[in-house]
């Protein structure tokens, strides 16, 4: 019972938000004299044929694997309490250093590419960890670490790319890394759909979605079912309960970074493995960035995270078809980013009901003093833990009311984060 | 228990006269000494470097523009975390502010740049002080909605307004400005006779660094770049004191206690985070000036640096004021002479081998052993790499604000209740 209904909330918030921001972006449609509905029907318009329709969900999916991933990065510190926005840098230096690797080495079928993808998670994940060892020995906010990393990564990708790593000849308008060996390119996975008995898309479905799920997987069960994903999840409720208990603070801050970036390391695989093969000025960017927006619209739920990459993928693929029909391509951004905050009042707004209603429940025997020292962002939503620890911590927290809607609320709070 | 009290007593006359005369006396002394050796340092670098960049006036005088825009984001984010909100949205702001600068600035001239920065960044700064202040969202989650959110509508509105514009213009730039923020330069010293240019060109030690410097500050100066300047004094005033600035630094240190004593906290967070916006969007407006043109990505990050600067200056007026000029002095430099980041990583080892020197005096092996590889590290670097490559220069300003914060950070305090979510009657 209750857990269905703690189910229900939780898809409420997303399901909301993601209402809230159609209706925003249908008026800002309105304002610029177009018709949402057209927008609306050119979103959902797949394509004539039957070739064209499984095209475009080929689209979709190859465009949400690489969000997942970015998502699934940003969750995992997310759940510590820690933010990783150097997700882009991660990646971007993992990629061009994967991809020069393996254009180097000459390796049969799987190992090649087991090679490569272990290079690009070792990368991502000496790349945050850095921000992790700064964070600890250093007291460097990894908010601002982390960004200036994003910028470094950025000029040393450059440096690469223009220096040692160049492939391309001199004089070519796009400069690459050398291409990788036939050995390295993943198999693509469109023989699901003479499986299912579906047309042939004209690309290729990316292999590596095998490679996501499985990760997602690795994640989940890292999380929810290892003592080290307990530590994690407890020192992202409460710090300061999990160093009582024994948990070493410092140590899961690096480790925490260290998985959070070996799973970056992935992200720009499933482009370069499965349709570049190479690493060029004109790589994907950015994903880091929507990866926070996906993680938060996913609630750091790896199945949540799935559903918000496949809902970004589904709008990023309608952006070349509303330019056709002059609505500008940048309508699908503001889409996304009003989401993300939608999503995020969505999720504070969920909070406050379901403890406003476990008070209720514990309102019998203490009437609402309304102390909620569970207090900052300790939601359902597995969200940021304020820095300082909960309110509950400072010497405002008064303990006797403390006591009794903690029993309520962190109650709560538990069986929902678990899920959420 | 005594013995305690005897060596404080011993040690206090056993500082020499000349560390007195270093140490002495109060903090302004002491920050006058280390500005003298900083000074010092750089013209020693300059003279055995060669590189004249380093110290001309022209590396000055840029970075005096380039410090601006940080110094004015940092200022806005000193109003927003005094008041307890962390403003990871401020380089968001500061984008809204570069295209309201470009909008109003094409159509109005450079009065209306100002304006249309002002207005939009704190159209920015009101959103985050909906989403944080009203609806309790974690302050960095909506941060960093808003610099995505930033993005795409300034890309939406040039696409709206400026590709079939006659005016010119295009999807990723506004129109150039319709006219120029008046500018000064003292007469005597840096135009007319010029005196300090003279000085500077005769490349002595010490005294042509020192009128580089000067020159590069009283040479073609904007007006409103000074007004800039005078902002972080009328900062410090506003903020530590009015009434005003102790209710308002009450919310960002204990906002329950603030609340108990009557403050409206509430309200005062939204005036200090929309306040926040439309400093950010001016330090967008600066950077349009320095162009005279919108373009797409013109803060380039420059907004999470002037955070940077924010918190390496210990959340005050003054030490944000160091803090932006110091990475505008890295970003000039970049931007001037790739030769001169080179000079720079000699400067680098040397401080890093007085910071070995210190910590090995006070018996700290790992960190003296540290500082001294890293200084080691930099010296071979200055005497192998002739040119950096331009991707790696380009990260000089960003390298340096990791370097100075992890040099920085442990001394720090931020206000108490900064970043936390305060709610009424829940604390």
């Amino acid at each position: 019972m209750n857990r269905v209904r703690g189910f229900g909330t939780s898809l409420i918030a997303p399901a909301l938000a993601i209402g809230v921001a159609l209706v925003i972006s249908a008026l800002v449609i309105l304002v610029i004299g177009q018709d949402p509905l057209t927008a609306v029907k050119v979103m959902f318009d797949f394509g004539d044929t039957p070739s064209q329709q499984t095209q475009a969900i080929v689209t979709v999916l190859n465009r949400a694997v690489p969000l997942f991933l970015a998502g699934l990065a940003v969750s995992v510190a997310f759940r510590m309490g820690l933010f990783n926005i150097g997700v882009e840098g991660q990646y971007r230096l993992a990629t061009i250093v994967a991809a020069g690797a393996g254009a180097a080495v000459a390796l049969p079928g799987p190992l090649h590419l087991v090679f490569i993808i272990v290079v690009a998670m070792l990368v991502g994940a000496l790349w945050a960890g850095i921000v992790g060892v700064l964070k600890v020995t250093r007291g460097v906010s990894e908010v601002i670490s982390s960004i200036m990393l994003n910028f470094i990564a950025a000029g040393l990708a450059s440096t690469l790319l223009t220096g040692p790593l160049r492939g391309s000849g001199e004089g070519a308008s796009i400069i690459t890394t050398r291409e990788l060996p036939e050995s390295a390119w993943f198999p693509d996975l469109n023989g699901l759909f003479t499986v299912l008995g579906l047309a042939q898309p004209r690309t290729e479905l990316f292999g590596f979605l095998v490679v996501a799920g499985l990760a997602g997987i690795v994640i989940s069960v890292l999380i929810k079912r290892t003592r080290f994903g307990f530590d994690l999840r407890a020192s992202g409720l409460s710090p300061s309960a999990a160093s009582a208990s024994g948990v070493d603070a410092r140590g899961m801050v690096v480790k925490t970074m260290l998985i959070s970036g070996a799973v970056a390391g992935l992200i720009g695989l499933p482009d370069l493995l499965g349709s570049t093969h190479s690493y060029g000025t004109e790589f994907t960017a950015g994903l880091g960035f929507l990866g926070i927006a996906v993680a938060l619209l996913g609630r750091n739920n790896p199945l949540g995270i799935a559903f918000g990459a496949l809902l970004f993928g589904f709008l990023d693929r309608a952006a070349i078809p509303l330019q056709f029909a002059d609505i500008p391509a940048s309508v699908v951004t503001i889409i996304q980013g009003t989401i993300v905050l939608a999503v995020v009042v969505a999720n504070e707004i969920a909070r406050r009901l379901v403890r406003r209603r476990a008070e209720g429940g514990a309102a019998v025997s203490a009437p609402s003093t309304g102390d909620g020292s569970t207090g900052g962002g300790l939601g359902p939503d597995g969200g940021l833990p304020p820095d300082d620890g909960p309110g509950g911590a400072g010497p405002d927290g008064g303990q006797g009311p403390a006591l009794t809607s903690a029993t309520g609320s962190a109650g709560r709070s538990d069986t929902t984060g678990g899920r959420a | 228990m005594s013995t305690a009290v005897t060596t404080t007593e011993r040690s206090a006359p056993s500082r020499g006269p000349v560390t007195e005369l270093f140490l002495g006396g109060g903090r302004s002394r002491r920050i006058t000494w280390l500005l003298v050796g900083l000074i010092v340092l750089f013209s020693a670098v300059r003279v055995i470097s060669g590189e004249a960049a380093l110290t001309s006036s022209s590396t000055f005088s840029a970075a005096l523009l380039l410090a601006v825009p940080l110094l004015l984001v940092a200022l806005g984010g000193l109003f927003a975390e005094r008041a307890g909100v962390v403003n990871i949205g401020l380089d968001g702001m500061m984008i809204l502010g570069t295209w309201g600068a470009g909008f109003a600035g094409y159509q109005w001239g450079w009065v209306g740049a100002v304006v249309g920065g002002i207005v939009a960044g704190a159209i920015g700064g009101l959103l985050h002080a909906i989403a944080t202040v009203t609806f309790g969202v974690d302050h960095v989650v909506s941060g960093v909605a808003i610099n995505i959110l930033a993005g795409g509508i300034v890309r939406f509105l040039s696409e709206l307004l400026y590709t079939d514009n006659p005016a010119g213009g295009g999807v990723t730039q506004s129109p150039a400005l319709s006219s120029r923020p008046p500018s000064f330069s003292l007469p005597v010293l840096s135009s007319g006779p010029d005196l300090l240019g003279d000085l500077e060109s005769k490349q002595w030690f010490l005294l042509s660094d020192v009128a580089g410097l000067l020159r590069g500050l009283t040479n073609g100066v904007g007006v409103l770049t000074v007004v800039a300047v005078l902002l972080v004094p009328a900062a410090y005033l506003l903020l530590w004191r009015t009434a005003f600035g102790l209710r308002l630094r009450s919310c960002g240190e204990n906002p329950a206690a603030a609340d108990s004593l009557g403050v409206p906290v509430y309200r005062l967070k939204y005036i200090a985070v929309i306040v926040s916006g439309g400093l950010a969007g001016l330090g967008g407006v600066f950077l349009v000036f320095i162009a005279n043109i919108y373009r797409e990505g013109q803060t380039n990050g420059r907004g999470f640096i002037g955070l940077a600067a924010l918190i390496f200056g210990n959340w005050r007026p003054g030490g944000l004021a160091a803090g932006a000029g110091l990475f505008g002095f890295a970003d000039a430099l970049q931007l001037r002479s790739r030769t001169g980041v080179v000079a720079l990583l000699l400067l680098v080892a040397v401080l890093l081998a007085g910071v070995a020197v210190y910590q090995a005096t006070r018996r700290k092996a790992t960190q003296a052993i540290i500082a001294a590889a890293f200084a080691a590290a930099s010296l071979s670097g200055y005497l192998t790499i002739d040119v950096l490559p331009e991707g790696i220069v380009s990260f000089t300003p960003h390298i340096t604000t990791l370097l100075v914060l992890s040099l920085a950070s442990q001394r720090l305090r931020m206000p108490k209740a900064d970043g936390l979510v305060y709610r009424r009657g829940e604390h």
